[in-house]
């Protein structure tokens, strides 16, 4: 993890020079029980008799091979000596498993999956730490948009929802430190209630194959993994501090770490972020500062055969919403379209005014591991979640201060886990688990609520295997089963309980007439399956090549089951459907990856074939005291997602390297044979990064950010009348921004402050030249320009 | 899927009463809510002496829900005739109902009624209230009737809008927490 003490473990030998002898040989030597990296690995074999150790991560780069049969032997004080060959056509990546020789116990074959791997039939795509360093004060959505294919649903800069592949809210599970986050995804503008810092690797899977963790992800999952704790008597820390102009404030993360060679370790972590009201090129965004106070603290024992863990993590984020977006119907909603600027702009300031968020996550999680004789890796998990959500609306009457939406959900969750063997070269991951979820919407708010009461309670089981075939196959398949029953307490006005005919069909859901009102009692069942099969093949020099099928089901959330009413931050009527079904998808992956060499790529092509998908639209204009509001209703279609993405590095020559990427997606309602609303549009980054490590490892990039204009959308423009000029006016709210270009610059250096600490500066400015842009997956498009320019100065001192 | 379901709460009591014992308030006590700050019913009373009262009237019982409200005015105005308005807005879902109007009037700095004839109508209106500022308000106002017409009057309350503003919607900005389209006959 420490690129200092990776630098002084790595022993570089050069070797005499002779003809074809330009090979590197990369690659990392890993304990074949659990994948954990094997520091200080001794290999020898070479004619020169050159020695070559692996770091701290267990890696290690052989350079100047010459062409041919390569045969080396590697050596570890705690495993089996073994010996390996391999042909050297060309440069080359392999990881080396290691078997422990057990003293105390006899030969117990205890494997598992590599801590890294989420699966193996899809390309896991991994941010590493010093990428997540760099969006210190930044959102995981900022972090995640760094990968291929993923974008965001924004709502200001602020709120930022992860897309991945065109899908977003309920269909991305996001598991946080083991931990499946349940923080009421369900909303457009609900984030994830994350500190980026408490991560030291993301991996994005682009599919639901991760079955050890859902089975509902149709849009994929999102593993953040905390920091490994190195397990010798240490102590080291890190301090990230981070300046921005625009916003005018920062951030400051530290964090601790202590281990011990015994086993226990411990980390405590903190972050403190505050920003003020950020700015468009020509305007303040008025109150749209952003205040956020994050700990986490964890600890345990690691052992060979056990190991016991105990984290808290606390996240609390105050979020203002553009006060230009508070709108009072389709009328208002006319006037800020046709207005180029904002209608409110005030000074800058530090205040965050209504409308707001107040969002409180605590995460509490035990984990216990044992390995047992002939059997395997059992684990047992047992989460709490409490996220409490506080929405403050413009109200009438000095209600402002009191929450329009307070809502409580407290999530239980019980996992058990069996990570076992059944020969050489098979592996088997097969769990249950349990989950109850309470969510409690406060009545005092004054305002009818938007989510119901209701317990929900989940139980699933699961069963995974991957097979090695050969050297150059692995093939995984998985299958998992989930139940769910939600007992809801939910009030329906009885003019909308009567115009959807729901009277007729459940009347035997109500258990209470409150006159305008009555309070009914859903009580549906979910049951749900979810496959995965897929295999990975890794051929010539260095390409893989994998390729996935998944089939998963998401049971429907309780706002696109039971929302109903005015929806105030998004000024229209949203109505969900009880009768609601589960979504399916059928989605296929591949992937063809070059991993080494100069020249590096993965493409990806996808399909995502999804019946009974739940979106929201527009569906007419409906006319309350209040004035016109459109009506968005959640709706069942059959929807139909195909794109690719691209990555590719390239090195240009020992100091310039390229690096890029390309997105594109289409969507489709099958059923109506129309685009999907808010698809990502299709975008390209290309990055010239020039290092030059004689000079405190400087690294300066230069980065080209295209996103082009979506071309595919729905017509859903509705007519409004305007009194003063008693005529009808369309409001245009279904045209997409035009397309954008934007340039960024950033570089950075490490300085070395004794022989513990380092001290790395960055600076970054993002949108150079201060361009005015509109993104269309932001749904304050419609408002304001998004961000100008933005100098960050980033400081990361390690210790 | 009985089955499957008492697995699932016995899971769930286990977690709930072993892990933790702070979820006790597990009763089937939900309150309903009654909107408070929404507007159901305008009313606007007109009087010119000599002449019959005019009563115009927007009732939406239930509020932001699918029916829309209901639009009545009692009779036409009387051409020539000068009218003494006054506004009054309440919030029925509650009761008693609500007089909302004396809450606008307190915020009066917040608030402004905004009255648009369309093009044929000879209706002009002209506020007979202000707010402390003495910037208009609107729940007090004079309406004068010309000559025979017919067309659409539409009485807008604007909350926060830009104060002193120059009298359209426009400009004062805001958010609109009522608007009617009242059809509307001078005879």
């Amino acid at each position: 993890m420490k690129p200092l003490i990776i630098g002084m473990l790595c022993l570089y030998t050069t070797a005499g020079l002779s003809q074809n002898c330009k090979f590197t040989l990369t690659g990392s030597v890993v304990d074949s029980h659990d994948g954990d990296p094997l520091e200080g690995a001794v290999i020898t074999g070479f004619s020169e008799g050159q020695v070559f150790y692996t770091d701290l991560d267990g890696r290690f780069s052989i350079p100047n091979l010459c062409e041919g049969t390569l045969g080396l032997q590697i050596a570890h004080p705690e495993c089996k000596t073994q010996v390996f060959t391999l042909e050297i056509t060309g440069d080359r990546s392999r990881t080396f498993r290691l078997e422990h020789h057990l003293e105390s116990l006899n030969e117990v074959i205890i494997t598992g999956k590599s801590y890294q791997t989420q699966s193996e039939s899809i390309l896991n795509n991994e941010i590493q730490r010093d990428q997540i360093e760099r969006y210190t004060s930044g959102s995981l959505g900022d972090v995640l948009k760094t990968v291929s294919g993923v974008s965001s649903l924004n709502t200001g800069n602020t709120i930022v929802k992860p897309v991945i592949n065109g899908l977003h809210s309920s269909r991305i599970t996001i598991v946080n430190n083991g931990v499946v986050m349940q923080d009421q995804e369900w909303g457009a503008e609900h984030a994830p209630s994350i500190d980026v810092n408490t991560a030291g690797n993301i991996t994005v899977l682009k599919g639901a194959s991760a079955l050890q963790y859902t089975g509902s992800a149709i849009g994929g999952v999102v593993v953040a993994q905390p920091q490994r704790v190195v397990l010798k008597d240490s102590i080291y820390g890190q301090t990230l501090l981070s300046g921005a102009t625009n916003g005018r404030g920062g951030s400051i993360s530290s964090s601790l770490v202590l281990g011990t060679e015994k086993g226990w370790f411990a980390e405590i972590q903190g972050t403190l972020k505050r920003f003020g009201d950020f700015e468009a090129p020509d305007y303040v965004l008025s109150n749209t500062g952003v205040y956020e106070r994050d700990i986490m603290v964890r600890g345990g024992i690691n052992k060979l055969h056990y190991g016991v863990e105990a984290s808290y993590s606390y996240f609390r984020t105050e979020i203002g919403i553009l006060r230009a977006s508070h709108l009072g119907g389709a009328a208002d909603q006319v006037r800020a379209i046709e207005s180029d600027r904002p209608l409110i702009i005030e000074p800058f300031t530090y205040e965050i005014d209504v409308p707001r968020q107040d969002v409180t996550h605590h995460t509490g999680r035990i984990s216990y591991f044992q390995r047992l004789k002939d059997i395997g890796k059992l684990t047992v998990q047992y989460d709490l979640q409490i996220n409490e959500r506080f929405e403050f609306d413009v109200r009438r009457g000095g209600r402002s201060d009191r929450p329009a939406v307070d809502l409580l959900l407290t999530t239980h969750h019980l996992h058990a886990g069996l990570e076992t063997r059944l020969d050489d070269l098979t592996s088997l991951n097969v769990g249950l688990e349990g989950r109850y979820q309470t969510n409690e919407a406060d009545p005092s708010t004054g305002v009818r609520r938007l989510i119901p009461d209701y317990d929900q309670y989940d139980f699933a089981l699961f069963a995974i295997a991957d097979r090695r075939l050969s050297d150059q196959w692995v093939v995984e398949a998985g299958i998992r089963y989930d139940y769910r029953y939600m007992d809801v307490l939910k009030f329906y006005r009885k003019s909308f309980w009567e115009q959807r005919g729901y009277d007729e069909e459940f009347p035997e859901l109500v258990i209470e007439d409150f006159g305008n009102q009555v309070l009914t009692n859903p009580q549906p069942e979910f049951s749900n399956f979810s496959a995965t099969a897929g295999a990975n093949y890794s051929f010539g020099d260095s390409y893989v090549l994998f390729a996935n099928y998944s089939l998963a089901m998401r049971a429907p959330n309780a706002s696109e089951l039971y929302s109903e009413g005015l929806h105030h931050s998004a000024s229209r009527i949203e109505l969900g459907d009880l009768r609601f079904d589960s979504e399916i998808a059928n989605r296929i992956n591949i992937t063809l990856q070059k991993q080494s060499g100069r020249f590096r790529f993965s493409v990806n092509p996808f399909l995502n074939l999804i019946d009974d998908y739940i979106l929201i639209e527009p569906t007419e204009v409906q006319q309350t005291i209040r004035g016109n509001f459109q009506v968005w209703e959640y709706r069942q279609t059959n929807a139909f997602l195909v794109g690719f993405d691209l990555d590719a590095q390239f090195d240009i020559s020992e100091a310039f390297a390229y690096s890029g990427q390309f997105s594109f997606i289409k969507g489709y309602d099958r059923t109506l044979d129309l685009p999907l609303i808010n698809m990502p549009p299709v975008n390209t980054l290309n990055e010239l990064i020039w290092t030059h490590p004689q000079f405190h490892d400087l690294r300066i990039s230069l980065q080209s950010q295209y996103v082009f204009e979506q071309n595919e959308f729905p017509d859903n423009n509705f007519d409004v009348f305007i009194p003063e000029t008693g005529e009808n006016v369309e409001v245009d709210v279904s045209t997409p921004p035009p397309a954008y270009h934007l340039m960024h610059l950033s570089g950075d250096a490490t300085f070395r402050l004794n022989d513990q600490s380092n001290l790395n500066v960055g600076l970054t400015i993002n949108n150079l030249f201060d361009t005015s842009y509109r993104d269309y997956l932001n749904r304050l498009r419609y408002y304001a320009d998004d961000l100008g320019r933005n100098i960050i100065l980033n400081l990361k001192l390690n210790y | 899927m009985k089955t499957l379901k008492t697995l699932s709460l016995i899971f769930a009591s286990i977690l709930v009463v072993g892990l933790t014992s702070c979820s006790n308030d597990d009763d089937n006590t939900v309150e309903p809510v009654n909107e408070e700050e929404v507007i159901t019913t305008l009313i606007v009373t007109m009087t010119s002496a000599g002449n019959p009262d005019i009563t115009l009237t927007s009732d939406d019982p239930d509020g932001d829900g699918p029916n829309p409200p209901v639009i009545t005015v009692s009779g036409p105005f009387v051409a020539g005739a000068t009218y003494q308005g006054s506004v009054r807005v309440e919030n029925r879902t509650e009761d008693p109902a609500e007089n909302v109007t004396e809450e606008v009037e307190e915020e009066d700095d917040e608030h402004q009624f905004f009255f648009n004839a369309t093009a044929g109508l000879q209706l002009t209106t002209t506020y007979g209230n202000f707010d402390g500022d003495g910037n208009p308000l609107g729940t007090q106002i004079e309406t004068a009737a010309g000559t025979a017409s017919a067309g659409s009057w539409t009485v807008t309350l604007r909350h926060v809008p830009k104060k002193p503003n120059d009298g359209t919607l426009a400009d004062a900005g805001g958010e609109t927490d009522i608007q009617v389209i009242f059809p509307v006959t001078i005879q």
